[in-house]
């Protein structure tokens, strides 16, 4: 009697069948909640033309040579206290090899008013720099050539103001605004959706987010306009599904308004780019960010009808998950941080953040701040992964991961869409909920001890040793209300109400506002000025808090 | 029948301050509801003349406060004193947040009854006001 050969995959299927499995109770879906086979094989790869980088639709990169050419930007996100101090420890981080500025601003910079506003009490320098008016940010950027680093600023609401400081600053160095490199967030929509650091109601948002990217098209050309993120999103709680989703729709709004401005499409969507979350569950995220790059290709190729390659080129910055560490044994922080980092490279991100160990409880110190950056170059430069374009293209799983991602936000789209579009979605609290939801799962999924984190469910010790963090000292908050007090002072204050007087006419009318916001910054008006006198013309937006 | 099981126990929960990081409070506000408590979540941005105004309106027992931007020790005791100027100290006032040790003891020392950080579980928060208040429904 012949014995038919068992089909090996069925042979390896029955095998497993019958083979133990591990009864912790844990979770094998991805954190997401995308369930997970035990094991892919050629089975789930799809059936599509082979990819390759730099090629359409990118999935694979989108440069040629990927990290061969050039590595990632390693942009470590920083800022607080005083001005003074931060361009201290800038000095301190390009001395360490960092390749590029991000600068992070404190809460009241952040929401656009002044030091010596009331409701910036307590807040001054805490998550951040305190930027009041052109006066700090020179000596932010005192004896740091503009024109020979890029910087970031992750700054929304009040956006175009502080493009404007950084434009007076170059100015004053001698560097035209076509020579500056770098990035804004000017991510309005997800601050809606997510950070919740919005200030004018939507419509006028737009306008200003529209205005900074027209301006920029003609006068900052090698200026990233917009950091579309969803690094927010999926820290307010939401899957790698929606941030991913969520994003690209909020791109796609984006491009929407500018299309309606009347710009052509390859005039500004070469210089969009977008901002994502490297969270601990390793490979999808790397799923995520190959879906990414392959959707927007697509629908900017497709459906936006964009000839220029680069408007299909999706370009990212990443950051490590700050949910994803723990205030419980905060040494494990380096450890989280290397492997959510190793997932942005392997997906090919263009710059990155990693996180300190203590940013779970403060902002970081010197010495944290060093091994975070540190990690990076570990991984450029001793773990051999930079050395192979996408090594992970191929994979089943990956492949298989990638597409299911994609499915999941194409889905989304077409929901946003039925809702009639982002920002009709955001009226209706869509997002919030999504967001909120996926939040209380996994916080659910954490107490039922389906989901571990090392330190906080499992594996506790009793003692801790605490580590040291950095304190800001509470003088600052009198010495930068007392400089803002003196930058009023002694300015020319005729061109500077002057200045404010036509921003609040040109507010009222149609005018791009960028000229005029930017005079206001050279009259040295402060921030909370500025913003005031938009706030008189545009409104302030409350949202419907959901629960 | 003790007063307190006359009605369910009201928590005013409110972010305090300019940060909008509102996922901590809102899984904790949807943990307390679930675990009976009736609750009202003020939104964002409430100064705390604003949270005690909501919390007497309301006729709460309870307020919790959220921050993550690192202005607690400014705004927890401006709620407590707030309570005082009132006259309204009977209401308890417990907070959450990204709160170092050193500051949790201060802000105990100041009037704040208890302040949960990162990885507290939900059931902890629970267990700890069902001591002090047994969310019984009539």
């Amino acid at each position: 009697m012949k014995v038919r050969a068992r089909d090996s995959k069925q042979a390896w299927r029955e095998d497993f069948e019958s083979s133990p499995v591990r009864g912790d109770g844990i979770e094998t879906s991805t954190i997401s909640g995308i369930p997970l086979k035990p094991l892919y094989t050629s089975d789930d790869l799809p059936a599509r033309p082979e990819e390759l980088p730099g090629q359409y639709p990118y999935t694979r990169g989108i440069h040629t040579s990927g990290y061969r050419g050039r590595l990632w930007t390693m942009r470590q996100f920083s800022g607080f206290a005083t001005a003074e101090e931060t361009n201290r420890r800038y000095k301190y981080l390009l001395a360490n090899g960092q390749t590029g500025l991000s600068v992070a601003f404190d809460m009241p910079t952040l929401m656009g008013q002044d030091s010596d506003a009331p409701t910036s009490r307590g807040e001054i320098g805490h998550c951040g720099v305190a930027i009041d008016s052109l006066a700090d940010m020179e000596t932010l950027f005192n004896g740091i050539p503009l024109g020979a680093i890029t910087t970031s600023m992750t700054i929304n609401s009040p956006a175009a103001i502080l493009l404007c400081m950084y434009i007076a600053v170059a100015e004053e160095q001698g560097v035209s605004a076509s020579a500056l490199g770098g990035t804004l967030q000017n991510d309005i929509l997800k601050e809606f959706i997510a950070q919740k650091e919005f200030i004018f109601p939507p419509a006028p948002s737009m306008r200003l987010v529209v205005d900074s990217i027209e301006y920029c098209a003609k006068e900052v050309p090698k200026w990233n306009t917009i950091s579309i993120s969803g690094y927010h999103i999926r820290e307010a709680g939401s899957t790698a599904a929606q941030e991913l989703a969520f994003t690209l729709a909020d791109g796609m709004a984006y491009v929407d308004a500018c299309v309606e401005r009347g710009m052509p499409i390859d005039d500004f969507a070469p210089r969009l780019s977008f901002f994502f979350d490297a969270h601990i569950d390793f490979f999808e995220e790397i799923a995520k960010f190959r879906a990414a790059r392959r959707i927007w290709a697509r629908w900017m190729r497709d459906r936006y009808g964009a000839q220029d390659e680069r408007s299909w080129k999706l370009r990212f910055h990443t950051q490590t998950a700050g949910v994803s560490l723990t205030a419980q044994q905060p040494e494990l922080n380096i450890a989280r941080t290397a492997i959510e980092a190793l997932a942005a490279v392997l997906g090919g991100t263009q710059s990155l953040h990693t996180n300190a160990m203590d940013e779970v409880l403060a902002l970081p110190t010197d010495k944290s701040a060093r091994i975070a950056l540190r990690t990076q170059q570990l991984l450029a430069y001793e773990s051999g992964v930079a050395n192979t374009i996408d090594p992970l293209g191929g994979s089943y799983f990956i492949e298989a991961l990638t597409d299911e991602m994609e499915r999941q936000a194409e889905k989304y789209f077409k929901q946003i869409e039925d809702l009639g579009g982002v920002i009709p979605a955001i009226e209706a609290s869509f997002f919030q909920k999504e967001i909120a939801d996926s939040a209380f799962r996994y916080q659910s999924e954490l107490e039922q001890r389906r989901r571990i984190m090392i330190g906080v469910n499992d594996f506790t010790v009793d003692e801790e040793v605490p580590i040291d963090i950095l304190r800001i000292d509470p003088k600052l908050e009198s010495e930068q209300v007392a400089r803002v007090r003196e930058v009023r002072r002694k300015r020319d204050q005729a061109r500077c109400s002057n200045a404010l007087t036509s921003l609040r006419k040109a507010a009222a009318g149609t005018d791009n506002l960028m000229p005029y916001i930017l005079e206001a910054v050279r009259a040295y008006a402060t921030e909370g000025e500025i913003m005031n006198t938009m706030i008189e013309v545009f409104g302030i937006y409350t949202e419907r808090a959901v629960v | 029948m003790s007063p307190t099981a006359v009605r369910p126990v009201r928590i005013i929960v409110a972010k305090v301050g300019l940060d909008g990081h509102d996922r901590g409070v809102k899984v904790v506000a949807r943990a307390l509801r679930d675990a009976g408590y009736e609750v009202i979540y003020t939104g964002l941005r409430q100064t705390p003349e604003m949270v005690v105004d909501a919390a007497l309106q309301e006729d709460a027992q309870v307020i919790g406060l959220s921050i993550h931007s690192g202005a607690h020790m400014t705004l927890f005791p401006a709620v407590v004193q707030e309570l005082k100027r009132r006259k309204a100290t009977d209401i308890m006032v417990f907070g959450g947040g990204i709160i170092p040790d050193d500051d949790i003891a201060a802000l105990k020392k100041q009037g704040v009854e208890q302040i949960f950080t990162p990885g507290t579980p939900l059931q902890e928060i629970v267990d700890w006001l069902r001591k002090r208040f047994p969310a019984e429904k009539t």
